[in-house]
């Protein structure tokens, strides 16, 4: 069994430092693995036996740093700053920053905007007019108030960047070193014809509310990012763990594989594992999205971060660390946010564009209403350029798609629809044609004994339906399928075929005892054979070619029958079918409605296929029956190129929803492939969605999650671009007063956020 | 006159902006396993090449407070990542694929480069 041990490295500054001490630990004999993170100042060994703490830090203080381990005690209840605290702490530093900003900005820009707005001046006292006042107040505003602005674009000038700050800096300075000449040099205004009237209030009001701009959008954005924060704190913080044979209490970190825990009513289950005692019924809803609670038994898995809700069982933990569902649930998340849409593509190439034009566009607006526009002037045509600069807005662009990405990403997450990246979330709005595999996806995949006939000594077939038990005459002869049964699982029991697993499980399931056979044979193609009790009992298929009804019958139903011989004397039938989900005939039928045409994929005969389609909705037609599991791909290729719009032939949108084990080949070549119910194992390659549980309507709501994502997502580049395209010539044109650009600028990008965060309250279910 | 000359002036400024922006020779860093990238008004280096099929620990050390650049994205080995500030943070990257890969801040302002050669 590894081990792992955790300790923190002092005195690591640089890049460096990480590989020379990862170098030294690696000498150290027994070591693995040897992982140092320079961002957590935090080194973990993986190591066969754990090694002692001497060798550590001998080796750590040979290349000139100083290791240190955590005490016992210190280690379980141990506070660290986790990035999640980090992004914290500096949200609320910030948002406190813009806030005390925000206000203190449009309360002095007030002053000024009452002193020199002709109508509002005149109710003004003379200080408040005084323009020496108004240069004082617009100082503090320019230079505290955008110190930021001034800071980010600096920096990013030597980089040769131009950003939104850029435009800001621009804009507003052009404004307050004009009022400022006007203030200090009147004479010269007065001498060009101009009048000596200073414009504090465009440069005050502008940095104002680009600053409480700033403040919402920070404020929503938060929002968009708390799908993640959720699952995250999901995670369980302690675990019971018994070890020699006594039950401690240990942080989560130091749980291993192997570790037996246990869970008490109405605690959290704190990693993943098999119950190995007692029983319990759990729910798993925060992962999986299924509502009911799962009662689980003794072998069954269980999930970290779920929560036991009425027994007390003890399990052995099988993941641990990042092996967990759930961390591999955040990972995919994470990962998904991290990507990018397809559609994204054409915002991003503008957005890198965009400033510096938006600067020449600016330059070029100034020099037209001065030296082209005859009423235009040296103020109009500055005012002008500065409405400008001001009103546009490449953020509304650049959040436009992100922000939506994230809310789409996390409300899958919640319900336990798993989007591996932003590209197959696109996609699924866009699906023509959805194949279902039949066997594990639209049924249950565990073939069940359904009915029982039993031949009486009239040769007349007597039927036994598990589905709806029979009452009345049929009573007489329970003991004839019990026996019948008893005969056939007896030997089915010796077989490892999957049909005579469900006639054993039936067997169990009646609480039949079973009798010890003899002579056990299995006759390849045809059945087993043995002597129960000392009679001849033959399982499997009809010995002599003649056609009984009530076979025919099962048969188009879609069952498999098994013929029961005693003494070469046909006894009885036992049927068996592999039962569907409860949930897919309403999948299908939502589907259909969302005009998706749906197939079913099946190795089954076409006989078996066409029951299972009857009795879940899907059209006779769109059954592909009998098809080799290496040749679905071939069928999803097919239908890819089926779709014939006017002369052109476009390629169809195909889903393909599997099991994503034995499927892969056709999940990969499918424009979305959907896993489903993969229990612990999430992380399917071949898939672009992955669903946690087994419920089908959960494919409508991924399909559902996807159409409201796109269509918010549209939504907000409409927006964006069109803001940009009618309001920047509007602009140049001078329709608009900066003040105005400038809170039509932050209205802009928080009304995309807003909108984004509206997905929360869309309804896929 | 004033008019001539505020034409010229404004024609050579829309070159210069051009010029500036647009036009700026980008210098390509050569990363060997580990490369630490400076976070301030941009990204320095903005252009790394990096080995193909081997792991790449990328640093990103940001000391730019404005909010704008405290996420990095790198959307093709998709990394969605918080910088906090005055911090060095770790990504470690092991391209399967050669190409020019981009990488940006959260709102696709900053931009740099990934060569994976």
């Amino acid at each position: 069994m590894k081990t792992k041990q955790t300790f923190a490295i002092k005195g690591m500054h640089c890049a460096s430092c990480v590989y020379t001490s990862e170098k030294a630990l690696k000498t150290i004999s027994g070591v693995t693995e040897a992982v140092v993170n320079l961002t957590t100042g935090k080194a973990t060994l993986t190591s066969e036996t754990p090694i002692e703490k001497n060798k550590i830090i001998d080796a750590v203080k040979s290349v000139g740093y100083q290791a240190m381990f955590p005490t016992y005690a210190k280690a379980s209840v141990g506070k660290e700053e986790t990035l999640d605290d980090k992004i914290k702490t500096e949200k609320i530093r910030e948002l406190k920053d813009l806030k005390i900003k925000v206000i203190v900005s449009l309360f002095l820009s007030s002053f000024i905007v009452w002193g020199s707005f002709p109508g509002l001046m005149n109710t003004a006292p003379d200080i408040v007019k005084n323009m020496f006042y108004h240069f004082f107040l617009a100082s503090i505003i320019q230079f505290w108030g955008a110190y930021d602005f001034y800071k980010a674009t600096v920096s990013s000038l030597r980089h040769r960047i131009a950003n939104m700050d850029t435009l800001v800096v621009i804009g507003t300075t052009v404004a307050y070193l004009y009022s400022t000449a006007v203030v200090f040099y009147p004479g010269f205004f007065e001498r060009l014809n101009l009048k000596v009237e200073p414009y504090f209030d465009v440069s005050t009001v502008i940095i104002g509310l680009i600053l409480l701009g700033r403040f919402l959008e920070a404020q929503a954005k938060a929002g968009t990012g708390e799908a993640i924060k959720k699952l995250i704190g999901l995670q369980a913080k302690t675990a019971r763990v018994i070890r020699d044979k006594k039950e401690i209490d240990i942080s989560i970190d130091e749980v291993v594989a192997g570790d037996l825990i246990r869970v008490r009513p109405g605690e959290k289950i704190p990693v993943d594992g098999v119950i190995v005692e007692g029983e319990s019924a759990i729910d798993e809803s925060m992962v999986t999205g299924e509502s009911m609670p799962a009662s689980k038994y003794k072998g069954d898995t269980v999930i970290g971060a779920t929560m036991n809700k009425s027994g007390s069982f003890v399990y052995k933990a099988t993941k641990v660390g990042k092996d967990t569902m759930l961390s591999q649930i955040i990972k995919l998340v994470e990962e998904a946010q991290g990507s990018k849409a397809p559609i994204q593509r054409l915002a991003d190439i503008i957005s890198s564009y965009f400033v510096p034009i938006v600067i020449m566009l600016a330059i070029a607006t100034f020099v037209g209403w001065y030296v082209f526009i005859p009423s235009g002037g040296l103020v109009l045509a500055m005012l002008n350029s500065i409405a400008v600069l001001i009103i546009a807005c490449p953020c509304a662009m650049g959040l436009a798609t992100p922000t939506a990405i994230m809310v789409g990403t996390g409300i899958g997450a919640q319900h336990g629809i798993l989007i591996k990246d932003a590209e197959s979330l696109e996609t699924a709005h866009k699906i023509k044609a959805i194949i279902f595999d039949k066997t594990g996806t639209l049924t249950k995949g565990q073939p069940e004994v359904t009915d029982v006939v039993i031949t009486d000594s009239n040769a007349r077939h007597r039927v036994f339906s598990t589905a709806t038990p029979q009452r009345g005459p049929w009573r007489l002869s329970q003991k004839q399928v019990s026996s019948l049964l008893i005969f056939a699982a007896s030997i089915e029991k010796h077989s490892e075929h999957p049909l005579g697993e469900a006639i054993v499980k039936k067997a169990e399931e009646e609480k039949l005892q079973l009798i010890k056979v003899n002579k056990f044979k299995s006759i390849t193609g045809k059945g087993v054979e043995a002597l129960v009790n000392g009679k001849k009992i033959y399982v499997g298929k009809l010995l002599k070619n003649l056609s009984i009804k009530e076979a025919d019958r099962l048969k188009n139903q879609g069952k498999t029958v098994v013929y029961v011989y005693v003494e070469d004397k046909l006894a009885g039938l036992i049927a068996i079918a592999d039962t569907v989900k409860e949930t897919a005939r309403e999948a299908v039928q939502q589907l259909q409605n969302l005009r998706i045409n749906v197939f079913m994929i099946t190795g089954d005969n076409k006989q078996t296929a066409q029951a299972i389609a009857v009795q879940v909705g899907i059209k006779k037609e769109n059954v592909l029956a009998e098809v080799l599991p290496e040749e679905k791909e071939k069928k999803v290729k097919e239908l890819q190129g089926r779709e014939q719009k006017f002369l052109f032939r476009t390629k169809n949108t195909v889903a393909f929803v599997g099991d994503g084990i034995n499927d892969a080949p056709a999940l990969a070549s499918a424009d979305v492939g959907i896993a489903m119910g993969t229990g612990t194992d999430v992380a399917i390659e071949a898939a672009g969605i992955t669903l946690v549980n087994k419920n089908l309507m959960s494919v409508v709501s991924a399909i559902k999650l996807s159409k409201q994502t796109m269509k918010t997502i549209k939504l907000n580049l409409f927006w964006a671009f069109a803001y940009n395209v009618v309001l920047i010539p509007v602009a140049m044109m001078g329709l608009i007063s900066p003040i105005l650009a400038s809170g039509a600028m932050a209205i802009s990008s928080i009304s995309v956020i807003t909108n984004s965060l509206f997905l929360k309250k869309a309804k896929i279910i | 006159m004033d008019k001539i000359l505020v034409l010229i002036f404004g024609l050579l400024s829309i070159l210069f902006t051009y010029w500036y922006f647009f036009m700026k020779k980008i210098n390509t860093v050569q990363a060997e396993g580990i490369v630490e990238i400076l976070v301030d008004g941009g990204y320095k280096p903005e252009q790394i090449s990096i080995p193909y099929g081997k792991t790449t620990k990328l640093i990103f050390h940001r000391k730019d407070s404005s909010s704008c650049l405290e996420e990095v994205v790198i959307a093709d080995f998709k990394v969605r990542k918080f910088l906090p500030l005055n911090e060095k943070t770790e990504i470690e990257i092991n391209p399967t694929k050669k190409g020019e890969f981009d990488f940006s801040c959260g709102m696709g302002m900053f931009h740099g480069k990934l060569i994976v050669k």
